[in-house]
């Protein structure tokens, strides 16, 4: 019964180690360095009583408790730091590491056996769930070694209030969250038949787990309960330290786990549970186009993005009521701030998610892009470049996609934000001005992908470099307040340079500079790629 | 006219050279056959012939126009099968097809319905769930549907059954009588020997032999079995002999053709029953080439 299950499952979790380990060194080193470096800013940042006074103002606000988890009571902040660290940086965290573990099972999962290779090892002296066990296993080492490297590190710290308890249990819960991601990726990898598919659904849950929570914290505490990000952010770690918020995801995963093993052992390898129906007879026009074909190939990716960031806007957009209430409440400091630049709190606030909305819109953008190189990694484009098509009209078609995909994700959330907001605002936003900031960010975004178009054109090995760029623009939009960067560092994020309308003016110098820098950057891509051996 | 030429063509990737001074030459209405072991550069030539590998020196040209920085155009007039056909999981064949057909700035003819039925291939099944032969037989139906006047064609028969391949023959030859121009390159020699004008052997990126059948048959060896009255003796110290077997009666041989006449001077003093001889056949030619690899090796 075990070899006929599980025979050889040792050898294919050292073969899985080997082959993502340097996705895995990457992300375990990133996640630490980034939460022990922000860790350790904490006990300077907010040393006496009165700066923790206006930290726990700021989190009563409802866009933040949207944006970051419920957060503590005040007593909580003036008697521990960690509390601090936890509430700011501890479910961004856990969204890091949910994306880690969806990557990494994804591709051993389903990706695998797409690609035939699961094919391969099955053929050989191998238990049937051998395969799904080590790619399991590898997550769940990960993981683990994720919570124990940051428990033991900000132990090590030595911070005020972060205690052993704490520290374990704020490792426990980034590795648990990474646990469950990884489960829920594992069982939609049996139930659907493509990775992309795969990923997919499981990066849907994870946004979905997110609004679920944000509405939950500002609205009812329960419904957070029911997203597994809210586990974690209703822990207390540091203070009450909920180990029920630990026990709940292990068996949770260990659920999902179970029916994972049963749909792979009762699946034929290669299939899935949602039938395939019968295509058509003939191309329509429009895919006969190679812009056409190129949409075609990306409009479920696209349009998933447009419905995920209208959401994103839209519950933005609902809290926007809470807040309002919330600023009105203290007059004092709504004054202070009125006078000093003529906007409402609630404007400076908008700059900050429009910031945050146009890197996330990004993401779709240079995706598409980047799928340039995937066609070409599967020897695809040459079905294009043996026939009567140039570099110059393929590249074209995915960078024209990329930019409109950069406007339309720009119009979801302005559109997301600006609908909801109007109903439940009593001074509503201005529909010109919510625009306006959305776009504002346009150019940015065609930077980073004018930069992808270089790196598939003229840097092939090293397009993963565009991610690099759009996780740096990220830390410098999110972190450097807290881990004080100098200047030139986050001058090179060229979201830093877009001014933040509407507290700020529209800037004509900037805004055409970051054209210009978009267009020369695209215009070396292609001169690369025309230049370079496409490798099939 | 030169349908496709290559002049000293060279290829390096980065220390390694996979091409090597290639010379090719496909005339109109000929049918060439490119063949060598896997890893010699079949693929590469091809993918330089293409426009998709920029050679690092000698030219390569198809129509009389630069293969590399006229490639839009020439492609208008060809028609390309890879061997390792990769197709897009979500589209149909017959979306494939039509694509293809497009994208070669052509228009679709009712040929493309015939083919279809020839190669028994279902166009309405997206391609995640085609075989490897049924990839082939998309890329098959696109390049045989199409009006070019020269087909390249890299070992596009490999997941093909028996059946099929007969098609895929009679296809190459009716695209001959049609005076077109085709570059096989194949590892199924049979198929070589059956449609090819001329042959071209390529092995380490280098081209080791290349002309006619006839030609090239004429430099190797010549299969003999005969049988004698008195048992033939000191055949093995003859120069050009090769592969001595005795099998009862008989004894085979592979006999240089230019050793041919000493050979049988010698044979014929022993009183010969029975003589047999065989053209060499390109498997033959073949694995010379392979054992000269060891060889060197």
């Amino acid at each position: 019964m075990y070899t006929q299950l599980f025979r050889g499952t040792g050898a294919l979790v050292k073969l899985l180690f080997r082959q993502q380990r340097f996705k895995i060194i990457i992300w375990l080193i990133a996640i630490v360095v980034i939460t022990l470096s922000a860790a350790s800013a904490y006990p300077t940042m907010y040393q006496d009583e009165q700066s923790r006074q206006a930290f726990a103002l700021t989190m009563e606000n409802p866009a933040m408790q949207a944006m970051l988890g419920p957060g503590y009571e005040l007593t909580s902040y003036l008697n521990s730091v960690g509390t601090l660290f936890a509430h700011e940086m501890l479910l961004f965290s856990a969204v890091a590491v949910a994306i880690m573990s969806i990557l990494l099972l994804g591709r051993s999962t389903r990706a695998d056996e797409e690609d035939g290779r699961t094919e391969i090892i099955r053929a050989l002296s191998v238990g049937q769930l051998s395969y799904l066990s080590a790619s399991i296993i590898v997550v769940v080492v990960t993981n683990l070694l994720l919570a124990i490297l940051v428990g033991f590190g900000l132990l090590t710290l030595g911070i005020e209030g972060v205690d052993l308890e704490g520290s374990m249990m704020y490792g426990a819960i980034l590795g648990m969250t990474g646990l469950v991601f990884g489960s829920i990726t594992a069982l939609f990898a049996q139930v659907v038949e493509t990775s992309r598919g795969t990923s997919s659904l499981a990066f849907a849950i994870l946004i979905i787990s997110y609004l679920v929570r944000a509405i939950g914290d500002v609205e009812n505490d329960t419904m957070s309960l029911f997203s597994p990000l809210g586990w974690g952010v209703h822990a207390k770690v540091f203070m009450e330290n909920d180990w029920w918020m630990i026990i709940l995801p292990i068996l949770v995963s260990l659920f999902l786990l179970g029916v994972t093993f049963y749909l792979n052992a009762i699946r034929d390898v290669g299939a899935g549970f949602i039938p395939t129906r019968k295509g058509k007879k003939h191309a329509s026009a429009f895919l006969k186009t190679s812009f056409g074909f190129v949409v075609r190939q990306q409009q479920v990716m696209i349009i998933s993005w447009i419905i995920g960031l209208f959401l994103l806007g839209a519950s933005f957009g609902a809290i926007l009521g809470d807040l309002e209430t919330y600023f009105a409440d203290i007059e004092f400091m709504q004054a202070f701030i009125v006078n000093e630049s003529g906007n409402s709190m609630t404007e400076q606030f908008i700059t900050l998610l429009m910031a945050i909305m146009s890197l996330i819109g990004t993401i779709p953008a240079v995706m598409v892009v980047l799928k340039l190189k995937g066609e070409e990694n599967k020897n695809r484009t040459e079905h294009f470049y043996s026939r009567a098509v140039s570099r110059t009209k393929l590249m074209s078609s995915y960078f024209l996609l990329g930019i409109i995909v950069t406007v339309i994700m720009q119009l979801a959330v302005a559109f997301g934000l600006w609908l909801v907001g109007m109903t439940v605002m009593e001074d509503a936003l201005g529909f010109g001005t919510t625009f306006t900031s959305a776009f504002a960010y346009l150019p940015a975004m065609w930077v980073v992908v004018g930069l992808t178009v270089l790196l598939v054109g003229a840097i092939p090995r090293l397009t993963g470099f565009a991610w690099g760029y759009v996780v740096f623009c990220f830390v410098v939009l999110y972190l450097s307040g807290i881990l004080d960067f100098p200047e030139w560092v986050n001058n090179f994020s060229v979201f830093e340079h877009i001014p933040q309308i509407p507290v700020e003016d529209f800037s004509i110098a900037t805004t055409t500079s970051l054209i210009i820098l978009s267009m020369l950057v695209t215009l070396v891509g292609y001169i690369g790629y025309n230049k370079r051996d496409i490798t099939g | 006219m030169k349908m496709l030429e290559t002049n000293n063509l060279s290829k390096r990737f980065g220390k390694f050279t996979a091409l090597d001074g290639i010379n090719l030459e496909v005339s109109e209405g000929e049918v060439f056959g490119f063949i060598g072991p896997n890893g010699a550069g079949k693929s590469t030539t091809i993918r330089i012939l293409l426009g998709i590998l920029k050679a690092t020196s000698g030219d390569a040209k198809m129509f009389g126009k630069d293969a590399w920085s006229d490639a839009v155009d020439i492609h208008k007039r060809i028609a390309y099968v890879p061997g390792d056909v990769n197709l897009w999981p979500n589209l149909t064949g017959g979306e494939v097809i039509d694509l293809f057909t497009t994208l070669r700035g052509a228009k679709i003819t009712e040929k493309r319905e015939q083919l279809i039925e020839r190669f028994d291939l279902d166009p309405r099944k997206k391609c995640r769930a085609y075989s490897k032969g049924n990839r082939q037989k998309v890329a098959l139906v696109s390049a045989f549907s199409s009006d070019a006047d020269l087909f390249i064609l890299d070992e596009p028969t490999s997941g093909l059954d028996p059946l099929m391949e007969q098609v895929f023959q009679e296809c190459v030859l009716e695209a001959k009588l049609a005076g077109k121009s085709v570059l096989l390159s194949s590892h199924i020699l049979s198929e070589v020997e059956k449609l090819c004008d001329r042959v071209g052997i390529i092995r380490q990126g280098k081209i080791i032999e290349s002309g006619s059948l006839t030609e090239l048959r004429h430099l190797t060896r010549t299969n003999l079995l005969v049988e004698t009255k008195e048992r033939l003796s000191d055949l093995e110290d003859f120069k050009g002999v090769y592969d001595v077997v005795e099998k009862e009666e008989a004894v085979t041989f592979q006999v240089d053709t230019e050793e041919l006449d000493h050979v049988i001077r010698h044979i014929s003093k022993f009183g010969i029953l029975k003589l047999e001889s065989a053209p060499p056949t390109l498997e033959d030619l073949f694995m010379r080439h392979y054992e000269k690899k060891v060889e060197n090796a």
